[in-house]
């Protein structure tokens, strides 16, 4: 369609999607009010299951069999981005070119904040059944503070902190262990995912059941799974060289 | 105010769509779709929402009967976010290999499937 | 089951698949590719001997599995059922034995991916199963994203081929954002009711009338579903994506992906929405939807020559048909579904392999190019069979589906729907006919050039390590499976009483609502229902089968050889049909705006009719 014809098409859709829209929120509740039939469900399960975090507790206890779907959709894309952005034809691998020289006080801050990022990251991993934050959240500080070794214009340091094939290792091992863990509840309590560790006392680290387990379990996937993805896109931008070119396969 | 959230809802994802069908880069429409993304967070915080209510989590000094707002929501979110942040990178990884192919990436240059 | 219960079925279903691709990954870095073949193969058979035995159980009362052990209480709870009934058990099962097959055939298939192709392939089927078990909107909402990660991934996976990444493209862009519309409407729904079990959302929309609210959050709730059955005008993706995708994913996607899509609209209409949101303005709205579908891939079919397009227009038309079958809301209706979902999954499926065959042998797929190359050996008896198939040639399993999907609308007071079945039979069975006889007999006329203009070109490297000079046995048993498959559907089911009065049970099963919900959320036994309308053959059934079956050896004759002075007459029709191809422009913005322009009016519809058809 020319783009007129296709806005026309747009537009038509829009406004009737529009129009439905602003019907159908006549019918919604008030806004900020307090009848959340399903989170006073959750936060009484939390509270027996000794999880002072509830959107963890919904995350890995209640709902977990969400969450091993968001796992798998992780590591489904990160094999997916992987067997998209792989070498074919006539692409290979450059050597690294001497960059220019970053000034000192920015390799020097980026070398410090690495380990001070790790820790925060492993923090909010550990603690993600007791405080905001956990596997997820964690995990993505966690890749992200790894990259840092880029920033300081190390990109060699970073892939020997980064031997990629591990961490798509790590990704497969945490899928698995996520699943495990599920088993594990299968066979001990009866069904996938049930919560079957001690339980602990309130606002203990080492309390919660399963929940700290999968938040680790979680927080590796991410981790691995966010630097194999950014791996990726940096080789791409970096490494790779001699591309199929522009309408030479076409 | 009662429908103000839910109206910037809507409203993020027909902008984001709008942004998809008119694009002319590939990368524009994958941001775009992440707009539409947005979308579906803001509604899903804003249902979840309570005035004076607290965050999902009973951290020390905070008494286990204090309302909070709905911590499903939030858990929903951050599945979504995660799901975003997947969709966007395998999306940038076929336009990369597009831009390889193509040596373009405006969907108006993409002609090889029709019919 | 001897060895596991009943209960652990469901999620083992989905367990098996991930753990079996992790061990892909790892192991393709340093074991044989036949081991990685072997495993994936056999965890894919491991699966559908687990699905196969929920089935078998579902068909004695739905099996209900809360994970973490969240029971209900007093019809409450806060965590995620799998509820399996003959339907969507029998649907896990038929991915797992669909992906048993595709992975079978790509044995030789080259994977420069080193394993990421066998564990893309299972991770995808993890999703379907997932997908098709679970009893929770937002829990369908992630395993849809599952699905679609992974088959995006296998759609574009031929990086070399620039087809290849714009059919990925389109399919994930459009994909995506129907989810993310469907997401709203989940939104929508919390906002309303505070629950996300399907149980849960329906007991509490409970028997009210539905108001906007509802009807809209309906709509945005299933345009996600819709897209992924690729009903019109949500349907542009999908020939783009099956014409570029590699053959074995192509089954996958061709056989059980998209029939998902027409079975969560299904299930969430049923068990959410049949008490609030009326019956007669559904069913209106999609026989609409379903006999527009319908025509738009019957036109787009006949008019083909790239095969792979030919068989994914063909998919397109048989969706609308699979949507008339649910838009009826009878048992027998379902039932009918249920059967031709079966039948045509094996079916297509073959014929997807069929054309991968010619691919790896001639390096294109067009039907002009191939002209007689095909040779009459098994693929030749094979192609044709599955055509007659496909046209609806009794006993076979898509004929079965049809004669039951044409009695249930004549059951319902809708007898007219049988002749666009027939219609659609035939046009569809005919244009794979005469695709058939042409590439494999060299019968008829030769054909022009392609038209670049609105044709997309059929020539594409092989997928295989070098061209095949003949067909390895791995390769052809997958296709003698499936068609088998495909064949037995009908055979078995409507011939063996004691099958057919099952399968009338899966239809039956599906469309009790109350039972459901008085299964999931109050644990009670399966509700005693009376005899259910067996599936079996009827003489009307044979003799519309045998019908649509002559029709479809008219249609291959006639474009074969009619007459040069009659073929220029038929050109005049060319505008219409050329304007037809270029709305298909497989460009990605268009198809966005087609989409917000179906769920609209999908919208408007329901939010009219319910006005001028009360009840």
């Amino acid at each position: 369609m020319s783009g007129r014809a296709r806005l026309v098409v747009f537009v038509l859709g829009a406004a009737g999607l529009a129009v439905a829209f602003v019907f159908a929120l006549g019918g919604m509740p008030p806004f900020g009010g307090s009848e959340h039939p399903y989170r006073d469900l959750a936060v009484a399960a939390a509270l027996r299951h000794v999880t002072p975090n509830v959107v963890s507790s919904v995350n890995f206890d209640q709902r977990a069999l969400d969450t091993l779907g968001e796992e798998t959709i992780l590591l489904g894309s990160v094999i997916g981005a992987a067997a998209l952005l792989r070498l074919v034809g006539h692409e290979k691998e450059r050597p690294e070119r001497a960059g220019g020289r970053l000034p000192d006080a920015i390799g020097l801050g980026c070398y410090l904040l690495l380990p001070v990022t790790l820790l925060i990251g492993l923090d909010v991993v550990a603690h993600g059944h007791l405080t905001p934050g956990g596997g997820f959240q964690g995990g993505v500080v966690l890749a992200t503070g790894l990259h840092l070794l880029y920033l300081a214009g190390r990109y060699r340091s970073l892939e020997r902190l980064r031997p990629l094939a591990w961490y798509e290792f790590g990704e497969g091992a945490s899928a698995t262990a996520f699943v495990g863990v599920g088993l594990a509840g299968l066979a001990a309590g009866g069904s996938f995912l049930a919560n079957v560790l001690p339980l602990g006392s309130f606002r203990e680290l080492l309390s919660a059941g399963t929940v700290p387990v999968l938040n680790i379990v979680v927080g590796c996937a991410v981790a691995t799974g966010a630097v194999v993805l950014l791996a990726q896109f940096l080789e791409q931008a970096i490494r790779i060289t001699g591309g199929a070119g522009p309408g030479s396969s076409g | 105010m009662q429908v103000y959230a839910y109206a910037v809802a809507g409203w993020l994802a027909l902008a984001g769509a709008l942004g998809i069908a008119r694009s002319h880069n590939l990368v524009h429409a994958v941001v775009a779709l992440s707009v539409v993304q947005s979308g579906t967070y803001v509604l899903l915080l804003s249902v979840g929402y309570q005035w004076e209510a607290a965050a999902p989590v009973f951290a020390s000094g905070v008494p286990v009967t204090t309302p909070v707002v709905d911590p499903v929501v939030q858990a929903m979110t951050l599945t979504d976010i995660v799901v975003s942040a997947t969709v966007t990178a395998l999306l940038l990884a076929l336009t990369i290999q597009i831009e390889k192919r193509f040596g373009t990436v405006d969907p108006d240059e993409l002609r090889k499937l029709k019919g | 089951m001897p060895w596991v219960p009943d209960t652990a079925a469901a999620p083992l279903a989905v367990a098996v698949p991930i753990v079996a691709a992790c061990l892909a990954l790892v192991g393709a870095r340093w074991a044989p590719r036949p081991l990685i073949d072997l495993l994936a193969t056999g965890a894919a058979a491991v699966t559908a001997w687990l699905t196969g035995a929920l089935t078998l159980a579902a068909f004695g009362g739905r099996v209900v599995t809360w994970t973490g052990g969240w029971s209900p209480r007093d019809g409450r709870s806060v965590g995620i059922v799998l509820a399996a009934d003959p339907v969507n058990a029998g649907l896990a099962c038929l991915a797992s034995a669909l992906t048993c097959c595709a992975l079978l055939y790509s044995w030789r298939y080259v994977d420069s991916a080193a394993g990421h192709y066998h564990a893309l392939v299972l991770l995808f089927l993890a999703g379907m199963n997932g997908f098709a078990l679970t009893g929770d909107l937002f829990d369908m909402f992630v395993f849809f994203e599952l699905m679609g990660a992974t088959a995006f991934a296998l759609t574009g996976l031929r990086v070399e081929e620039p087809n290849s990444l714009q059919g990925g493209l389109n399919f994930a862009v459009i994909n995506s954002l129907a989810a993310y519309l469907s997401l709203i409407g989940l939104g929508l729904l919390y906002a309303r009711t505070g629950q996300l079990g399907l149980a849960q959302i329906g007991a509490a929309l409970g028997g009210r009338p539905a108001d906007a609210l509802v009807v809209v959050a309906f709509v945005l709730a299933i345009v996600g579903f819709v897209t992924k059955a690729a009903m019109a005008p949500m349907h542009f993706w999908l020939a783009d994506a099956h014409a570029v995708a590699p053959a074995p994913v192509c089954v996958l996607m061709s056989g059980v992906m998209v029939e998902l899509g027409v079975y969560a609209l299904a299930r969430v209409y049923v068990t959410v929405f049949s008490a609030a949101v009326p019956a007669a303005a559904v069913r209106e709205a999609f026989i609409a939807f379903g006999v527009l579908t319908a025509a738009v891939g019957c036109v787009m079919c006949v008019t083909q020559r790239h095969l792979k397009r030919l068989f994914a227009y063909s998919t397109i038309a048989h969706i609308g048909l699979f949507l008339i079958g649910f838009a009826l809301l009878t048992p027998d209706g379902f039932t009918g579904v249920a059967v031709y979902v079966a039948g045509h999954a094996g079916i297509k499926g073959a014929l997807f392999l069929l054309a991968g065959l010619l691919l790896d042998r001639f390096q294109t797929v067009d039907e002009g190019e191939l002209f007689g190359r095909g040779g009459r050996g098994a693929p030749c008896w094979l192609f044709l069979l599955a055509a007659l198939a496909l046209a609806g040639l009794p006993p076979l399993g898509p004929g079965l589906g049809k004669a039951l999907s044409e009695d249930a609308a004549g059951a319902a007071g809708l007898p007219w729907l049988a002749a666009v079945f027939v219609l659609v039979s035939a046009v569809t069975g005919g244009a794979v006919l005469r695709a058939g006889l042409r590439v494999f007999l060299g019968l008829g006329h030769r054909l022009g050039p392609v038209e670049r203009d609105t044709q997309t070109a059929g020539e594409e490297r092989p997928e295989t390590e070098t061209a095949l000079t003949r067909t390895p046995p791995t390769m052809l048993a997958a296709v003698v499976l499936l068609v088998l498959g495909g064949v037995a559907a009908g055979v078995a089911v409507g011939l063996v009483p004691a099958l057919a009065a099952a399968a009338g049970r899966a239809g039956q099963t599906f469309a009790d609502r109350a039972g459901y919900l008085g299964q999931v959320l109050y644990g009670g036994p399966p509700r005693p229902a009376p005899p259910p309308v067996a599936a079996r053959w009827t003489g009307s059934g044979v003799l519309s089968g045998v019908v649509s079956t002559v029709l479809a050896g008219a249609v291959a004759a006639l474009s074969l050889w009619l007459p040069r002075g009659a073929r220029v007459r038929a050109r005049r029709l060319r505008p219409a049909v050329d304007g037809l191809h270029r709305l298909h422009s497989g460009h990605v913005g268009d198809y966005v705006a087609w989409l917000l322009a179906g769920a609209a009016g999908l919208a408007l519809a329901l939010l009219a009719l319910p006005a001028a058809a009360p009840g």
